[in-house]
């Protein structure tokens, strides 16, 4: 089945396959990011923005801020998890605090 | 394309939401199914049910809206007996214990730890009264505010409360209105202080003069959250009190119509009128949605507000003992964050059936009023035990603090709030002195940009932050000032951010000290010499931001750590329960079932 994806509750939350999965509030390292002048940001995740689904990843952009430089704005495309196996559904969720690298989006997502 | 949202809301919305609710009450918390909780949690809302957050899994939170805030004779005792015997959840908070009620800044009320399984029971209960839960939160009519004392104040012009009623009567359970893209707040007001606040609502009525005649200017598109704070605009629309309905209907409908609902983080109406301007909102409202003749913006009397304006001058809330237009007077008790344990609940309903009419009112700055107290009973009312918790005089710390909800429920919540505001007050209290003619001061703390404490309209505004502090993450806070309301409003200036919070006092401190060093004196101007009869006066706070740049406030800010000590400096939001020993998600005994036993998997 294809891996449902939507943001709930003013952006608090990811929902994967109608569970809520990802939660806004903590801290994504960023390394090769264009997001601010800091070689690795130290990203607050305040709320999310845009979901989408690039198979296996779950991605999402975060509003937020990087707690180091001050620096506010939407990151690009972060995998916050996966899901390996669409017919089970499972989510496999990323450890926010490790470094993570945002990428451009390469394929159409949804505004929700 | 409509956002999922839309898609639930067409399925299943507005008050068929009920029976299926009883449903899953009566087959307990198991019976939604896994892969519809998203669903239903979203629908549920619209009946004043806000599933808490990860780690709280199968408790609710309750709100109950009261229009106007006005709580009738023998409900707040009712109010009182469901909190005590259903609010109660796995964990006690230590400084509220267990059972409470929250009064919220949109004079609602919030419950916590609300079982699915005991609702139909709590709406029996409330219902049997004349309270309800429904469209307290979700994309329809929420709760309507307005002045707390309107129909008894001596302020008043238009007795905007048989409004108030009307409109919660012909929007609350109206298919017609009851799936809107998004929350949709009123205001409505007849006095000239301002305490409607209708500046920071999706439509506000506040009083003018047209012609003579006494009606309301209307506003639209005011609010705060996700850091795009506005203030109402000014449609230049005049309507008498009792085509106020109409002009409701017709804007709300206008919402409706043309409202976003692709994308949910800009379909409030204010985006609309950032959009369309105000021009344009009146006349597609004149054109489409109203069949009569719109006329123009009368004289309003915003030049006499003095709620939340900073000035010292005035009603600056509802604290305090004040003449009703009756005669009678109404005592507003301070109710620290708003939250009040369900045993002084009842006690204060006691209380005030006793010494007044039994009525009492919720204000928008998270206090409760006892009305109707006749001159005879206010000496032995003021004598109670239990005002010596809820004052009617209390320190201005404590008299100006508000919180949300923060991490101990909320999902969206980065910090800590309602406990730390407490400890912030309780600290400020005892050790610094604001300057003797500043009864007035207003911190809010927000967990978040969601900003329910309405932290844009403090004079000192807190938002949930995260920092470093020897490396490590913890807790922290941006500190804006000089936000407020009044003829002029003005949203705060941020000016130091990431602060760690248990900072925050210390810089609260160091920058009262430096406005109390470094205020200006000026003249008083000619005819003006109110304020203690004296021939200089000196720049309020307010003025006193309003009078430097942000970086020189950020200097005056100076973040400092004291003999304040903050138990909640940990991510908070990582936890089940933030006060617990055990607080690791793994000891969380949810989701539980009816009884409250864990419905969790065993490790055995």
């Amino acid at each position: 089945m294809p891996t449902d994806v939507h943001q709930l509750d003013d952006g608090a939350w990811i929902s994967v396959n109608d569970s809520r999965e990802v939660n806004v509030s903590d801290l994504w390292l960023l390394a090769r990011h264009e997001f601010c002048p800091c070689e690795m940001a130290d990203f607050l995740a305040e709320g999310v923005v845009e979901v989408g689904v690039d198979h296996p990843d779950v991605e999402a952009r975060f509003a937020g801020r990087c707690i180091q430089c001050g620096t506010e704005g939407v990151t690009d495309w972060l995998a916050v998890g996966r899901v390996i196996e669409p017919e089970t559904g499972e989510f496999y969720p990323v450890v926010p605090e490790s470094v993570h690298v945002p990428r451009k989006r390469t394929r159409l997502a949804t505004p929700e | 394309m409509p956002s999922k949202v839309e898609k639930w809301k067409d399925e299943v919305y507005g008050s068929e939401i009920r029976e299926h609710l009883l449903e899953f009450a009566e087959e307990g918390w198991e019976s939604i199914p896994e892969d519809e909780h998203d669903a239903w949690f979203e629908r549920f809302k619209w009946w004043g049910l806000y599933h808490q957050r990860s780690g709280q899994e199968s408790y609710f939170m309750m709100r109950i809206g009261t229009p106007n805030g006005v709580i009738e004779p023998g409900q707040l005792e009712v109010i009182g007996e469901v909190a005590k015997e259903y609010a109660t959840g796995p964990a006690d908070n230590p400084e509220f214990g267990d059972a409470y009620c929250d009064w919220t800044t949109r004079q609602s009320i919030q419950l916590h730890w609300i079982k699915l399984e005991d609702i139909p029971e709590i709406w029996d209960k409330l219902e049997s009264v004349g309270l309800s839960t429904q469209q307290a939160c979700g994309d329809s009519w929420r709760n309507i505010v307005g002045c707390p004392v309107a129909g008894k104040d001596k302020h008043e012009h238009i007795d905007a409360w048989p409004i108030a009623e009307q409109l919660n009567e012909q929007f609350k359970g109206n298919d017609d209105y009851a799936n809107l893209p998004r929350k949709w707040k009123v205001s409505v007001t007849g006095c000239d202080e301002g305490c409607g606040q209708g500046d920071i609502n999706d439509l506000a009525f506040e009083p003018a003069r047209k012609d003579g005649e006494l009606g309301f200017n209307v506003r639209v598109g005011g609010g705060l959250s996700r850091k795009e704070a506005r203030f109402a605009r000014d449609i230049d629309v005049w309507v008498p009190p009792e085509q106020a309905s109409d002009v409701a209907a017709g804007m709300s409908a206008l919402f409706n119509e043309y409202g976003d609902r692709e994308d949910r983080f800009n379909a409030r109406i204010k985006f609309l009128v950032d959009e369309w301007g105000p021009e344009k909102m009146r006349e597609v409202l004149q054109a489409e949605f109203v069949d009569f003749e719109l006329p123009t913006a009368g004289e309003d009397m915003r030049d006499q507000y003095t709620y939340n304006s900073g000035s010292q001058v005035g009603h600056d809330d509802h604290v305090g003992v004040h003449e009703q237009d009756d005669g009678n007077y109404y005592v507003g008790l301070n109710v620290l964050v708003g939250r009040q344990g369900a045993d002084d609940v009842l006690e204060l309903a006691d209380i005030a059936s006793e010494y007044g009419s039994g009525e009492v009112r919720l204000t928008q700055r998270q206090n409760i009023i006892i009305m109707d107290v006749p001159e005879e009973n206010l000496d032995a009312l003021l004598d109670e035990p239990l005002l010596s918790e809820y004052s009617p005089n209390p320190s201005p710390f404590k008299r100006g603090s508000i919180a949300c909800t923060g991490t101990e429920f909320c999902s969206l919540s980065i910090v800590e709030t309602k406990n730390r505001q407490v400890r912030y007050a309780r600290w400020l209290e005892a050790n610094v002195d604001l300057p003797e003619d500043h009864e007035d001061f207003h911190i809010h703390l927000s967990g978040c940009t969601a900003s329910c404490a309405q932290p844009q309209i403090a004079d000192v505004s807190l938002r949930g932050m995260k920092t470093r502090k020897d490396g490590d993450p913890v807790e922290a806070l941006d500190i804006g000032l000089g936000g407020g309301l009044g003829e002029n409003p003005h949203f705060a200036d941020w000016v130091e951010m990431r602060v760690p919070a248990d900072e925050v006092p210390g810089a609260i401190a160091n920058l009262v000290e430096r406005f109390k060093e470094l205020r200006e004196e000026r003249p008083v101007p000619e005819g003006q010499e109110g304020r203690d009869g004296e021939a200089v006066e000196r720049e309020t706070f307010r003025e006193f931001v309003e009078a430097r740049d942000e970086e020189t406030l950020a200097e005056l800010v100076e973040p400092e750590e004291t003999d304040y000590e903050d138990p909640y400096m940990h991510n908070t939001k990582t936890t089940w329960y933030p006060y617990v020993d055990d607080d690791d998600m793994d000891a969380s005994p949810a989701p539980t079932d009816g009884k409250g036993e864990s419905l969790a998997p065993s490790d055995d």
